[in-house]
């Protein structure tokens, strides 16, 4: 083992093999946990839809497909551009993970700014869960829809500001030279973390926007 | 004092001074240190609210403490002792100590993160301490809906927040002993050489892992809806407040196996020790707490049978009910097992051991009862279920941690405690706990129903029994704190190993040196390997 390389062994480890088994299952725990914490609020659709699914169905008409599917394009691409960056990680080049994980950065931006347009017009048809829900024909329970959408969403949404956060912090990271081809663990794992997120969300576009709509 | 020319050793107290290396540090045991401080002040707040509440209960008026006060008092003692003490405390306390020490590993493998889980379980308390300060909180620690979302009008969002944000601590903690358990064993410690501590540690952090976050997410649903009131748990709104019990008790049902499978961990390895014999049906043992930890996630509905959950849902929740009682009970045989024909040693820590086999018995038979849906009409939300989780939670966990702090404390602090006096607190506490809980049984057979201040007057002989028997738990509770405390400055040298252990943690210093062995150490034998 070359002994620049020695340090980047954290002093608990005894080699990188064992570092970055542990950093791998490590992620895919903690991706177990996420898979719950999503898991409870799919349990809460579910009983709902179940119950009231006239009101989810006018639900999901009321929500706007053509946004609905842009995100999805957008977060397939940024996943692409991901899986890439890690690639090219592994391989060591340097200049190529910045570009992608700018890529990546501005296909989750572009989501979140999409997401932000919906929101608002939510906002301005009075389809905010609350006091102040109005929507402009009365359909029973269609409240607890919209809850579940904002609260589905949101949830969601909060996992991609992370992301972009840790995004981030990994184009310091490579800026600062700490990646190579021996050591590309952190890149690795925050791929897993938005790939996550990304499939949370290829959950959630057929639960919220097409189940029912014809 | 050291006699002059001699070198002071060095291990993980003195290797660093001032209260920054302590707020600062890596190191697992100083963390296990802080941890320990903090899940005792919890213990004490939360049994600052018992003393007050059983009080209340020696006479049949509500006059000690109005009915409010008292609702406030009785939900103070269930978070701080469920959420900030029975849950975390023998993971992030004895396990944070010992797993890297029984697995022959310098640290746990996520260090930071163990250290980041420490202030944000401190965030959590102080959140839920917040919520106690700024006018209480009356749910209960269950936060039941529509009650929680709707009507009360305390400081339930500042008190779930608590819990939330300690749910995040547990998270990180279990993640850590997963992680550690499979990728830093020594050379030759296969899986089934582990000490079962060291399994039992594994299950419960799958319980952790797979559980804690669902009750995160319900915590924040209760805030949205009580802040909002968005409907989902609002019945006026559409909303079905028995889903919120479901995924209330998706978690903390099997939370209660949290709280337990470390606790058996403790016992497992007491009862090897001081019976000096290899323990009875090692893989039974991980096999049962594997088992516990998967049976225990599909018996939630049995703490709603009378929540109108459907009759056909109650009868297999029941029927899975008995089945967790299955493994409980394997373990109970092979400890009884490994004491037969034993060479038994009647020191602290087995009394402990033995306080749990007894108690723990009648908890889980109780709980039997309480699994019943026949028996459980008549018995729900009466004292029977308090005195059967009392048996459970106090007669198991807190004498087993009680029994493997006591163990493990020559280990941490390198002195020995005074003998004594620690078996004269362990019988002090036995007693004390049988004459509060015990009576307990008779009053919730004869319908006295929890949660409320007042009770009529054929009540009150039972309950000045158990008033009387927490008073007695009470002061057997102080004599620990005290005299371990005397023993840090004053307790005998302990050396590396005074019970003549086994395991890879009795061969090194005590206390440990700051990266635990100097040398990584090889096993050849499986665990336990004692004389008998």
């Amino acid at each position: 083992m070359s002994s620049d390389l020695h340090g980047l062994v954290a002093h608990q480890f005894d080699d990188m093999e064992q570092q970055r088994e542990a950093a791998t299952i490590g992620m895919w725990a903690f991706l177990i946990t996420e898979v719950m914490l999503f898991g409870g609020m799919f349990m809460c659709y579910t009983v709902y839809r179940t119950l009231y699914p006239e009101a989810f169905q006018a639900g999901s008409h009321h929500l706007n497909i053509i946004l609905g599917t842009l995100n999805t394009a957008l977060l397939i691409g940024s996943s692409l551009t991901m899986a890439l960056a890690v690639h090219a990680a592994q391989n060591g080049h340097r200049k190529q993970v910045e570009r992608l994980i700018v890529a990546t950065i501005l296909l989750g931006s572009l989501f979140l700014a999409v997401k932000a347009f919906e929101y608002t017009g939510k906002w301005q048809e009075n389809l905010i869960p609350g006091p102040n829900f109005a929507p402009a024909e009365p359909i029973p329970h269609l409240q607890i829809f919209y809850a579940l959408y904002f609260v589905l969403t949101g949830t969601h949404a909060f996992h991609m500001v992370i992301g972009i956060g840790v995004m981030v912090v990994m184009l310091v990271m490579n800026r600062g030279g700490k990646f190579s081809k021996d050591y590309y663990a952190p890149v690795e794992m925050a791929g897993l973390y938005w790939h996550f997120v990304d499939i949370v969300w290829i959950f959630l576009f057929p639960l919220l926007y097409l189940l029912g709509r014809h | 004092m050291n006699a002059p020319g001699t070198v002071k050793e060095r291990n993980f107290i003195n290797a660093d001074y001032g209260i920054k290396s302590w707020l600062l540090t890596l190191d697992h045991k100083r963390i296990a240190i802080l941890y320990l401080l903090s899940t005792t002040f919890f213990f004490v707040v939360g049994g600052a609210a018992a003393v007050l509440f059983r009080l209340e209960l020696l006479t049949p008026a509500s006059d000690l403490l109005q009915a409010d006060t008292y609702n406030k008092m009785f939900t103070i003692h269930g978070v701080a002792m469920v959420f900030f003490f029975l849950i975390p405390t023998i993971p992030a306390v004895l396990g944070n100590f010992l797993i890297p020490l029984m697995i022959g590993a310098r640290d746990l493998a996520m260090p930071r993160l163990n250290l980041a889980s420490w202030y944000v379980f401190n965030l959590g308390g102080l959140l839920a301490l917040m919520g106690i300060a700024g006018g209480g909180v009356d749910t209960g620690w269950t936060f039941y809906t529509p009650y929680s979302t709707t009507y009360a009008n305390s400081q339930v969002i500042l008190t779930a927040l608590g819990a939330f944000v300690s749910g995040f601590a547990s998270i990180m903690t279990g993640l850590n002993f997963i992680v550690t358990i499979h990728t830093m064993r020594a050379p030759g410690l296969k899986w089934f050489r582990l000490p079962l501590f060291v399994w039992a540690h594994y299950a419960t952090s799958l319980i952790i892992v797979l559980g804690t976050p669902v009750v995160s997410i319900t915590i924040v649903l209760v805030a949205l809806e009580r802040l909002f009131h968005i409907g989902i748990f609002d019945p006026a709104l559409g909303g079905d407040p028995v889903l919120f019990q479901h995924l209330f008790w998706f978690y903390s049902h099997p939370a209660v196996y949290i709280m337990i499978l470390p606790a058996m961990g403790v016992v497992s390895e007491l009862i090897t020790c001081f019976a000096r014999k290899r323990i009875f049906g090692y893989k039974f043992i991980v096999a049962s707490s594997m088992g516990i930890a998967i049976l225990g996630f599909l018996v939630w509905g049995h703490h709603m049978f009378v929540s109108s959950q459907s009759i056909y849902a109650g009868l297999v929740f029941s029927v899975l009910t008995m089945l967790v009682a299955v493994p409980s009970a394997i373990k109970m045989l092979n400890w009884t097992a490994t004491l037969y024909r034993g060479s038994i040693s009647y020191q602290t820590p087995m009394l402990y051991a033995f306080g749990f086999l007894g108690l723990f018995t009648i908890g889980g038979m109780t709980g039997i009862f309480l699994g019943n849906l026949g028996l459980d009409l008549h018995l729900h939300d009466t004292y029977f279920v308090v005195a059967h989780f009392h048996y459970v939670m106090v007669g198991g966990m807190v004498m087993a941690y009680l029994g493997g702090l006591h163990f493990w404390w020559p280990k941490i602090t390198g002195r020995l405690y005074p003998e004594g006096w620690a078996k004269l607190s362990a019988i002090i506490i036995f007693v004390g706990f049988n004459f509060t809980f015990l009576p307990q049984f008779v009053l919730g057979y004869m319908g006295m129903p929890r949660r409320y201040a007042s009770y009529p007057d054929e009540f009150q002989m039972l309950n000045i029994f158990s008033t009387a028997g927490a008073s007695i738990l009470g002061f057997g509770y102080l004599f620990p704190m005290i005299y371990l405390t005397w023993s840090l400055f004053r307790g005998k040298k302990a050396g590396p190993n005074p019970f003549d252990a086994k395991g890879l943690e009795w061969t090194v210093p005590s206390p440990p040196p700051t990266f635990n062995f100097t040398e990584t150490p090889v096993v050849t034998e499986e665990a336990y390997d004692y004389p008998i």
